[in-house]
Parts: C-alpha cells; structure tokens; sequence
C-alpha cells in the first residue's frame, strides 16, 4: 500500500526525520494561505499515486502567495496517469547545496532488508547504481534484531562521509530504517535527502510503501492518519479486466485464482505457487514473450475458480493462447487446476490441445492431472521443467503457431 | 455435465433419508443434496468439484456410491 507523498512526510516526521516546513492544501485558498504562512518563496507538488509528476506539470514553483494560489488550482485539475490529485503540498522551496539518497527496501537475494545510500540523490537510484556504482553503498540488515545504528554509520562513511554530515546523515538513516521495521513497509526511500544552505538537511521527497498483510496490524496508525481500511491505494485505478479478476477471486472462500494485472501483450498466464507469480512472468520476459497478464493461483482454489480465471484471461482482446505455469505445489493440487483450466478453455470454446501452449504444474496429486491433460492432449512438463524452461517452451510455442 | 468426475448412487441407497444425510455432512464440495422427501440427489453442478476423498464411499454401504474418473 502507497503512501502519499504528504503521508509519507507526516510519519517519517513523527519519527524525527526533518522535512520541509508547509502543509496540505486542498483548495486554490488553503495553498495561499499556507504560502504565507512559510512566507517566501514555495512548492506545490500534486498528491497522486505516481511518478513523473515534474514531467507532467504536477510539481510548480510558487513566488508569492498569490502565485501560489494560481498554481495551486491549475495542479488539482491536472490529471496524472489518470489520477486527479487529492490534494497539493505545499512546503518552502529549500536552497539545496548537496543531494543523497537514502532507501530502506527488501533484499530478496539475501532474504533481509537492506539499506542503500548514495552522495548523488535527486535522480532514480537505478540508474545511479547502473552509470555510477561507486556511488551507491548497501548493507543488509536483519529485520528480526532491533536495528543498530552502527550500520547506517557504516554505510554512509563507506562513501566517504564525514563529520557533522555522517553524524546527521546516520541519525536520518537510522530513523528511516526504525520506520521501516515499525511500520511493516515494503519500501522508504527519501530522494532527495538535501543538505540545505545552512547545512541543515531536510528530506525533500520520499515514498512509502506498506505491506498489504501489515494493514491489519498497523490499523490504529492508518486510522489515525486518516486511511480507510477499503482504500486500496493501487498505483492507477484497477482495469474493468482487473475488477473481473478481483469477482474470480470471490466466487468461493476455496484458496486464491485472481490478483490480476492487465499487462499489454498476447500470452495470456494462469500462474502461481509460492511466489512462483513473479518468477515465471519474469522468465516469460527474459525469454522474449509479453505477459498479458499477471495473476496469482495458491491455497488450492476450487475447479470453478480455476475455470473462471482461464475463461477471464482468454477473454482478454489479443489473447490467442496460454501458459499454465506454477512453481511445485504441496497444497494445491495439480489435478484440480487441471480440471479447472481445461473445463475454462472448453466453456470458452476453444480445444485445450490449441490453447494451452504449455503446462507446467508439478506436486501433490500430478498424476491425476496429467491423465486429464493427457486426454486432452495438452503438452505438459513436471519438475524435472523448470519454471524458466517452462515459460521459455511456452514463449517459443506461441511464436511459431 | 460433468467433464471429469460422475458420482452415482444407487437408487435403493439414495432413497435412504439417513444415509442420505451422511451423505451431504461427509462431502466437503457439497455434490449430494437432499429432495423434499429425504432421498439423495447428487449436484451436477458440483461434481466436477470433487476431490476423490471417497468419504461418501466409505460412508455408504459397499459399491452404492460410485466416483467414476471421466478422464480415464
């Protein structure tokens, strides 16, 4: 779950981390007024769940209240990637003499959360670490012991810095990365963490990103900033093939067939198992394909699930087969989903054997499922397939029919 | 009609009201269903749900359910 960026501020503050002076404006009026009160020169930034809100105008500077105002106005009637913002911050704009970074995220290689520092913030870290990796520090640390400060400081005169600056810095970093423990997030990243003028330093724009399963444990603070427990804080409102997916998943209370993101490409994919979600729609890329979709099976869902998943993702305009791909499954039986995907590509009307590129879903009772596929002469793989052949088998299946 | 999976119950077992309501307490994807009079009658809607537990085998006299495997 995303935080907005006035969101993000507001408790990344109540944790001791510096941020801009200003507030939250919901109208052309309350912009104004909040210029005056930070006196001199401002920024209103439009509060959207999205990137590249400069590129797109979402970001103005302000010289006098009045201004202010102006800006103001035309910002809330500015649609970003589809969003109308729900409101404007507006903070004092800062003379900035140095730029870092600063981000708290999860290392999935080294199964911890790892903190991540560079002398050059203000621009996207990935690109940093790619065009100046000297740049760019990192240490991991565990997310079961209480974080010690030590290894912010570390990290951060691991590049060299010194002084009042190591000494500020390694406080800041320390408070992001207790935030992040705290708070069950997914992602805190201040970029830019800026060394004003006077040396004072100030965290000029961050992003906050909640666990989904966190929401329930953190509902008093959600509920004290003001989030209601239905807002799904998604990136972009979901599709109208999305919100298909999301009924899918609430035919029956039996296991998970759904969390579907609608992705542009022709290779429809009925996927899932222990994360086997991301890794497979990833090796699909890596072989050449392009996803249509992104969705996850697990728990041992119901045929009816299965069925009304497939039936959903061949319905997809541009979407001329499937892959069947899970990681192996102990829970989840391979001869339900088998049931489930052929019976969905028949409603349909359309022959397994055609539409299935490739089934790959090795485990608890695969040898019923592959007597159904075998009946219905769909190619299939068991473990001794990757998950990487598998989408690779299935990529290169649909480029030669 | 079910693609995969046909259960059967014998006529004389199906017009039992108790073993009848064994029947739909033991299936866990609800296939079996009592009519106004008692009597089993199996969901054909279900059928294809069903996870070859043969709880409703075990439950009922030898060879008065049958699950038969469609795809074999």
């Amino acid at each position: 779950m995303r935080f907005y960026e006035f969101e993000a501020k507001q408790l990344l503050a109540k944790q001791g981390v510096p941020t801009p002076s200003g507030g939250v404006a919901e109208t052309p009026a309350d912009a104004e007024r909040i210029a005056t009160e930070v006196g001199g020169a401002v920024v209103l930034k439009s509060q959207v769940l999205s990137g590249g809100r400069m590129k797109a105008g979402g970001v103005k500077f302000a010289d006098t209240p009045a201004e202010a105002k102006a800006a103001a106005a035309e910002i809330l009637q500015l649609e970003i990637s589809d969003q109308l913002p729900v409101s404007v911050l507006v903070e004092a704009k800062a003379g900035i003499k140095q730029e870092y970074y600063l981000g708290v995220t999860y290392d999935a290689i080294a199964k911890q959360p790892v903190a991540i520092f560079s002398d050059m913030g203000g621009i996207d870290i990935e690109e940093v670490a790619e065009q100046h990796p000297d740049h760019v520090a990192k240490r991991n640390f565990s997310a079961l012991l209480p974080f010690s400060d030590y290894k912010m400081k570390e990290l951060i005169a691991s590049l060299g810095i010194g002084g009042r600056e190591l000494t500020t810095l390694t406080r800041i970093g320390s408070r992001l990365a207790h935030t992040f423990l705290k708070y069950g997030l997914t992602l805190a990243e201040i970029n830019p963490l800026s060394q004003l003028d006077d040396g004072s330093f100030v965290a000029l724009d961050c992003h906050l990103d909640m666990e989904d399963e966190a929401r329930d444990l953190q509902k008093d603070l959600l509920a004290e900033m003001g989030i209601d427990a239905d807002e799904t804080r998604q990136g972009r409102p979901p599709t109208d093939f999305e919100r298909r997916g999301a009924q899918v998943d609430q035919v029956d209370a039996r296991g998970v067939a759904g969390r579907v993101v609608e992705f542009d490409g022709d290779l429809g994919l009925v996927i899932g198992a222990g994360g086997g979600s991301l890794t497979i729609f990833d090796a699909v890329q890596r072989h050449g394909g392009n996803p249509a979709n992104y969705c996850e099976i697990g728990g041992n869902p119901s045929v009816l699930k299965a069925c009304e998943l497939t039936k959903l993702v061949l319905s997809k305009p541009g979407v001329d087969k499937i892959a069947v791909i899970m990681n192996v499954v102990s829970n989840t039986r391979v001869d339900i989903v088998a049931r489930g995907v052929v019976k969905g590509v028949i409603e349909a009307g359309f022959e397994p054997s055609d539409k299935i590129v490739f089934f790959r879903i090795p485990g608890a009772w695969e040898g019923e499922g592959f007597k159904i596929l075998e009946k219905y002469g769909v190619e299939y793989g068991d473990r001794t397939v990757s998950m990487s052949e598998a989408a690779r088998r299935a990529v290169e299946k649909l480029g030669a029919s | 009609m079910p693609m995969f999976i046909r259960v059967e119950v014998d006529p004389v077992a199906a017009a039992d009201n108790d073993l009848a309501a064994k029947l739909v307490e033991v299936c866990p994807v609800n296939i079996f269903e009592q009519d106004v009079s008692g009597a089993c009658t199996v969901v054909e809607a279900n059928e294809d749900e069903c996870v070859l537990c043969d709880l409703c085998i075990e439950a009922a006299p030898a060879g008065q359910v049958r699950v038969i495997k469609l795809y074999e």
